[in-house]
């Protein structure tokens, strides 16, 4: 202890010494004092004590003294914030001072001095800094917006600093303009809603042309502002990517990176019918096999991302399987990355020198490169259906290398490939069986035993050796325990005569010996299953098995569109969002591709073109929620096939009224790791339900479900926690109904009717979105007073009023239908041979909607007219 | 952003240590030390997240330099920055050691200072650098002088300042190629690429426009189609034109002006620099091929007999010729004939080392060599390692020809024609292997 103490402590001589030498009179001795001291500063040693003669070295012409002085004062001045002042006086006369460096120098650190007085004093000098005539100050200037920004955000927006700042992005200095955009940049992400960087075609088109002209840095700063951006239209989206390709060609590699970005993320919006597509496509794999020529810690970086970018747009890489080769000098962390790679390659056409690729890897030296290139043969059998018996064949000749943890590896995946391939291989298990005593890994051991289980009836000797596990059964890990277990149950059913004593040993080891609780349970289970009905028993274990799919390890799909928002950033290396790996506010936000053909479709024109006599669209002057309200949900249908009552107002192939409703997949198994959730919505005495159908399609237990909504339209939000109470097993299934409640928080969805949810379990959280029938929002004190709705009928501005047709309806039962769904009838009157409905709804947020249903007798043919008004 | 930069000596005590952001604590500094210098297995990624801070980190002999962030920063930025650091330094004060980084501490600090600003990386060209960080200090500049800093360092040619002048205009443009083989025992190419470098070294005056030129497929056929017709003949005649798969550039190239109409342009650095790198797969030379033979006569005899051939002009010489022929672990003894240079087994490189000083093209040599082995149980088949080979020829094994290197210079008063240029192709082996 105490000579760590020594080291960071320096002795009151020296402290003194160095005091008399910085107040010198010979400059000099004070240089070199100041050095001395900074160099104590950089080991940690604690120099604050000579914070006063330090700081009077500051008034100086000599600018190498200046810089260490202020290098000190960066370091101190927050744990000196009294004796920091006294540096100000210089700081301001340095940042009028005839040398563009020096005003620089003194912008520059007066920001890294996190002192409130000092920042005061900061917001004159830097107002007139970052209108310098000189482009250095000024590009220093636009940083230390950033700074201040870091220490007192309110300041800056007070100050009107930002407003400078965006006018920075016009300057005629490129690299102005590139720390202009860095500094907007981070100010913005840490208010996600400002519209702080604007970016519009104009700007965008400034910043375009300052790419070609500043500095590599800079240009990644651009490119990587760029890549958030969403363009318009393809055309837009088109044009900017034609701009941005010949950055590829940068011998930077993060210019490269940040430019895959732009284009990775624009090409979504661009028509795959479009020869430019085509093109772009073309011109991403040359840049990307490049970085691999890069240093060893660019080319891991490159290769974590073309890891992402294979699994989004497998085309651009498929034909360059080459050159992810693995060679002899690469450092490990390149080599498994460029196996990940390799196997995401693998198809029919290349298969074959893949795997002679992967057998030269399983005979290299380094245990977890082997272990995963055995592992990848297995990959490539279960991928490559063709390919399976070359895989097991290598697999065997491995295997007889006896190198114990290349067998080990081996059996495991071989296990995987039995799963895949039923009853094709089971040639080989004689070898594996050969092999049982070198197996010391649990994993390993775990396989074997499901192995001689699985496929007891054609190994003769497979009592004797699963009995030979038994022996040190308490000494085995519970996965061992468990198949073990399970295989000799196996084994008893299918030769129930021999194995009888085997069983009953077992049976009583798991239930009588054990504490594992699981282990426990599997043996009580198959006790009573066994005793009581072995029919039973034997359908139950022995049935057969699903499948297991080939690409078990692809990044969920959102989050890998999330992760190539982020290409060459830390988030695309470690293949986890930003929110898992930064603190606070920033990086939160959500980025996500862009969809393809975002124009929405025009309801407007579509209602003109099918019913002339109606309305044209609709601008409604009371706010777009209603005016989308109407324009979606009452759109008419295009169908021109019978439609049954009021269900003909259809909205997306959905039921309007909800009734009858066939629940949808809202979340297949296959993107939620084996979650399948389906459901409907529906209003059972005034409260709005969701419906819920869980569905475990995974091999495991999932347990603690939760849910929660995004903000929508309505403020949709669960009324109370997700009743799931018992674990949901294995292919099991179960229905739960969520009360919801409207008081959450709102924000306009598009469509209106979307809801965005996150289901968690013990596994992951997974999103889907699903979309509510309007219906279930309309409420139950919807029925208006006649006289109240004819003076809101007549309230109601003509521009608030949408007409639209209704074909092939039938009266009949019209009212009463519409009643259930909390839709009145007000009034019914007859004009001119023509029936009339009135009718009101009130949604849950107090918006009303009054509708005229004109009925000409004989034409199944409706026309609603409908008005809107929010209710106080 | 970058949060700050540390420098380590091998031992893990700082040498340098910058912050630059309020989030990165002292306490990054320990956190890297123990977790990576002072870990006990090896370093698996270069890149690590310790509490949720990310550290970045190369090594250059036995200094470490790490970048911390608590950001999601663009990675491929640091790595590229961290390069140019060390760059930056060494062109500075050569070598990067501990001494040497403790004898420019100051200067050190100060570059960190200039290239780095609240983590974001600025102008780090070393031509700029050097005209206002310098060790002695700068003095009695005028205000014209001070301008033109800052105006250079913020300006599109940062890496050139204006007014450098030489007496005599020189060039050297050197094309610098390894090649790469995979090939099979029976003589089947499995993978060849070449990767390539135009490094210049250039001593011209004033700012000077140049524009480089090379038998590229697309400009000879663009050339060819454009209907000049003297052009086109000699483009069919002599010079053959070569797929180039794809190339970067050094940042003082034009990149738009090579996207719309492949021709590179550019204001060079002064001095030496990489002017471009490009990769090509498609008909390499390859300099010498190696054909194998191995027998295994009984289990304790290898009989192993190599050619290799030169297949390249008869008038040209390679140099530095090495094969490299693995042996089997449980070697005991080895009897090397060879015709020409020096073989010898090495015992502790488990490998036959067979030299030639010089070899022209167009001939070829062989070695033949008896193994003797030891018995062993070991199960274990001998793996048989790839034969490699390391030599250097005097042309591009891509077949990449400089066709024209002009240089402008409108103000002062010389010509390209005033301008003396040289030019010369070394061809090296990358990875050179023929499987056995």
């Amino acid at each position: 202890m105490r000579s760590v103490m020594f080291r960071f402590h320096v002795c009151a001589g020296e402290i003194f010494e160095l005091k008399a030498e910085l107040n010198s009179d010979k400059k000099e001795k004070k240089k070199e004092a100041v050095k001395k001291v900074i160099a104590s500063m950089t080991v940690g040693k604690d120099v604050s004590a000579l914070f006063p003669d330090v700081v009077n070295c500051m008034q100086t012409d000599n600018l190498e003294l200046k810089k260490l002085v202020y290098l000190y004062l960066m370091n101190y001045a927050k744990s000196q914030p009294d004796m920091a002042i006294m540096a100000v006086n210089t700081f301001v006369k340095d940042c009028e001072d005839p040398n563009p460096l020096i005003r620089a120098l003194a912008v520059r650190t007066m920001g890294c001095i996190r002192v409130d007085k000092i920042t005061e004093y900061l917001c004159e000098p830097l107002r007139k800094c970052l209108k310098d005539e000189d482009p250095y100050v000024r590009k220093t200037a636009a940083v230390c917006v950033a700074k201040l920004h870091d220490i007192n955000a309110q300041l800056v927006e007070d100050q009107g600093f930002l407003d400078t700042l965006k006018d920075l992005i016009s300057d005629s200095n490129p690299m102005v303009v590139a720390n202009a955009v860095a500094a907007l940049s981070e100010i913005a992400e840490s208010h996600p809603n400002s519209n702080l960087l604007d970016l519009n075609p104009q700007s965008i088109n400034k910043l375009l042309t300052a790419l070609n002209e500043c500095t590599e840095w800079g240009q990644i700063f651009i490119l990587d502002c760029l890549a958030n951006y969403t363009p318009r239209d393809d055309r837009e989206s088109q044009s900017i990517c034609e701009r941005v390709t010949p950055r590829l060609s940068h011998a930077n590699s993060a210019v490269v990176l940040s430019a895959v970005k732009v284009l990775m993320k624009f090409m979504e919006m661009l028509p795959k019918d479009l020869d430019y597509y085509g093109t772009l496509l073309k011109k991403l794999a040359p840049p990307l096999v490049t970085l691999l020529s890069a240093e060893p810690e660019l080319q891991y970086v490159a290769l974590r991302n073309i890891n992402l970018i294979v699994q989004k747009r497998p085309e651009i890489l498929k034909h360059e399987m080459k050159v992810f080769f693995v060679k002899y000098n690469d450092p490990i962390y390149v080599k498994l990355e460029k196996l990940d790679i390799m196997i995401r390659l693998a198809s029919q056409a290349n298969i074959a020198q893949v795997l002679a690729e992967l057998k030269e890897y399983a005979t290299e030296v380094d245990v977890d490169f082997v272990r995963k290139a055995v592992r990848a043969i297995g990959r490539c059998a279960i991928k490559v259906e063709q390919s399976a018996e070359r895989c097991v064949s290598t697999l065997l000749d491995l295997i007889q290398t006896k190198v114990n943890y290349v067998v080990q590896e081996a059996i495991v995946v071989i296990k995987d490939i039995f799963r895949k391939y039923p009853n094709k291989y089971e040639s080989v298990i004689a070898t594996l069986c050969e092999n049982l005593d070198s197996l010391d890994e649990p994993e390993a051991r775990a396989a074997m035993i499901w192995i001689v289980g699985e496929y007891a009836e054609r190994i003769d000797n497979a009592d004797e050796l699963l009995e030979s596990f038994l022996e040190g059964f308490h000494d085995e890990s519970t996965q061992v325990q468990l198949q073990l277990l399970t295989a000799i149950v196996k084994l008893f059913l299918k030769k129930p005569t021999e194995t009888q004593e085997l069983v009953q040993q077992v049976l009583s080891l798991a239930t009588q010996d054990s504490d594992n609780p699981d282990l426990r349970d599997r043996g009580y289970i198959y006790w009573r299953l066994l005793s009581t009905d072995p029919v039973a028993a034997k359908e139950v274990v022995l049935a057969e098995k699903p499948l297991i799919s080939e690409e078990t390890d692809l990044i969920e799909p959102t989050l890998l569109e999330e992760l190539i928002c982020h290409i060459g950033t830390l988030a695309s290396v470690y293949h986890k969002p930003p929110s898992a790996f930064v603190e606070g506010s920033r990086g939160v936000m959500h980025k996500r591709l862009p969809a393809q053909g975002t124009e929405c479709p025009d309801v407007g024109n579509a209602a003109g073109g099918s019913a002339p006599e109606a309305a044209p669209s609709i601008i409604p002057s009371q706010g777009d929620l209603l005016g989308d309200l109407l324009n979606l949900d009452l759109a008419p249908p295009t169908t021109a096939g019978p439609t049954p009552s009021t269900s003909g107002m259809q909205m997306g192939g959905m039921d309007l009224l909800g009734g009858g409703l066939d629940s949808l997949v809202w979340l297949p198994a296959m993107k939620a790791k084996g979650l399948e959730i389906s459901g409907t919505f529906a209003r059972r005495a005034g409260v709005i339900q969701m419906e819920l159908v869980l569905t475990n399609k995974a091999m495991s237990v999932m347990t603690d479900f939760a849910i929660q909504f995004n903000r929508n339209s309505f403020g949709l939000a669960p009324a109370g926690p997700l009743q799931v109470l018992t674990p949901l097993g294995p292919n099991q299934t179960i229905e739960v109904s969520l009360p919801l409640s409207t008081v959450g928080p709102v924000m306009k969805m598009d469509p209106l009717n979307n809801l965005q949810v996150a289901v968690k379990n013990n596994i992951d959280v997974f999103y889907f979105s699903c979309q509510y029938p309007i219906s279930m929002l309309f409420v139950e004190d919807g029925k208006m007073e006649r006289q109240v709705f004819l003076a809101t009928w007549k309230d109601i501005p003509n521009d608030n009023e949408s007409q639209f047709q209704i074909q092939d309806c039938h009266l009949n039962s019209a009212s009463n239908k519409l009643q259930g769904s909390n839709i009145f009838t007000i009034a019914k009157r007859t004009v001119e041979g023509q029936d009339m409905l009135y009718m009101s709804i009130k949604l849950s947020n107090g918006i009303w909607v009054l509708a005229e249903l004109k009925v000409q007798a004989g034409n199944p043919n409706y026309t609603v007219s409908s008005g809107t008004r929010r209710d106080r | 952003m970058i949060g700050g930069l540390f420098i380590y000596n091998h031992k893990g005590e700082v040498l340098i240590s910058r912050v630059y952001r309020d989030d990165i604590g002292r306490n990054a500094v320990d956190a890297f030390r123990v977790n990576v210098i002072h870990a006990r297995q090896q370093v698996r990624s270069p890149v690590t997240n310790i509490a949720r801070t990310s550290f970045f980190h190369v090594k250059r002999s036995n200094i470490w330099l790490a970048v911390v962030t608590k950001q999601n920063v663009n990675a491929a930025m640091v790595f590229e920055f961290l390069y140019k650091m060390c760059d930056v330094m060494a062109s500075y004060f050569g070598k990067i050691s501990e001494e040497n980084i403790k004898n420019n501490f100051v200067l050190i600090y100060e570059l960190l200072d200039e290239i780095l600003d609240f983590g974001y990386p600025q102008n780090s060209e070393t031509g700029s650098l050097k005209t206002f960080i310098t060790q002695q200090g700068i003095k009695g500049q005028t205000k014209e002088e001070q301008s033109q800093i800052t105006s250079q360092v913020t300006g599109q040619i940062g890496w050139r300042r204006e007014g450098i002048k030489y007496r005599r205009n020189e060039l050297f443009l050197d094309v610098l190629e390894s090649v790469n083989l995979l090939m099979s025992p029976q003589g089947q190419v499995l993978s060849a690429h070449v990767s390539g470098r135009v490094v210049m070294k250039s001593y011209l005056s004033g700012m000077p426009e140049c524009k480089f030129g090379m038998n590229d497929k697309i400009i000879i056929d663009k050339a060819g189609k454009g209907g000049v017709t003297n052009e086109a003949g000699k483009s069919t005649s002599g010079k053959q034109s070569i797929a180039i798969d794809d190339c970067t550039f050094n940042q003082c190239v034009r990149l738009s002006k090579f996207d719309s109409e492949r021709s590179i342009s550019f204001i060079p650095p002064d001095g030496e620099y990489e002017l471009m790198r490009y990769r090509t797969t498609k008909d390499i030379i390859l300099p010498f091929r190696v054909i194998p033979l191995v027998r295994e006569v009984g289990r304790t005899k290898l009989e192993v007999k190599v050619v290799i051939k030169s297949n390249f002009k008869p008038s040209l010489l390679a140099q530095k010729i090495e094969v490299r022929i693995p042996t089997p672990l449980n070697t005991s003894g080895v009897q090397v004939i060879c015709m020409k240079g020096k073989a010898k087994y090495k015992a502790s490189e488990n490998a036959i080392v067979w030299k030639i000083k010089r070899m022209a093209g167009m001939k070829e040599s062989q070695i033949s060599a008896e193994i003797e082995l030891l018995p062993t149980n070991d199960k274990k088949k001998w793996a048989r390692p790839p034969i490699s080979m390391n030599f250097e020829v005097p042309f591009a094994p891509s077949g990449l020809k400089v066709r024209y290197l002009k240089v402008f210079e409108s103000k002062l008063n010389y010509s390209d024609h005033d301008v003396i240029k040289w030019v010369r192709y070394i061809g090296r082996s990358g990875i050179y292997e023929t499987r056995c």
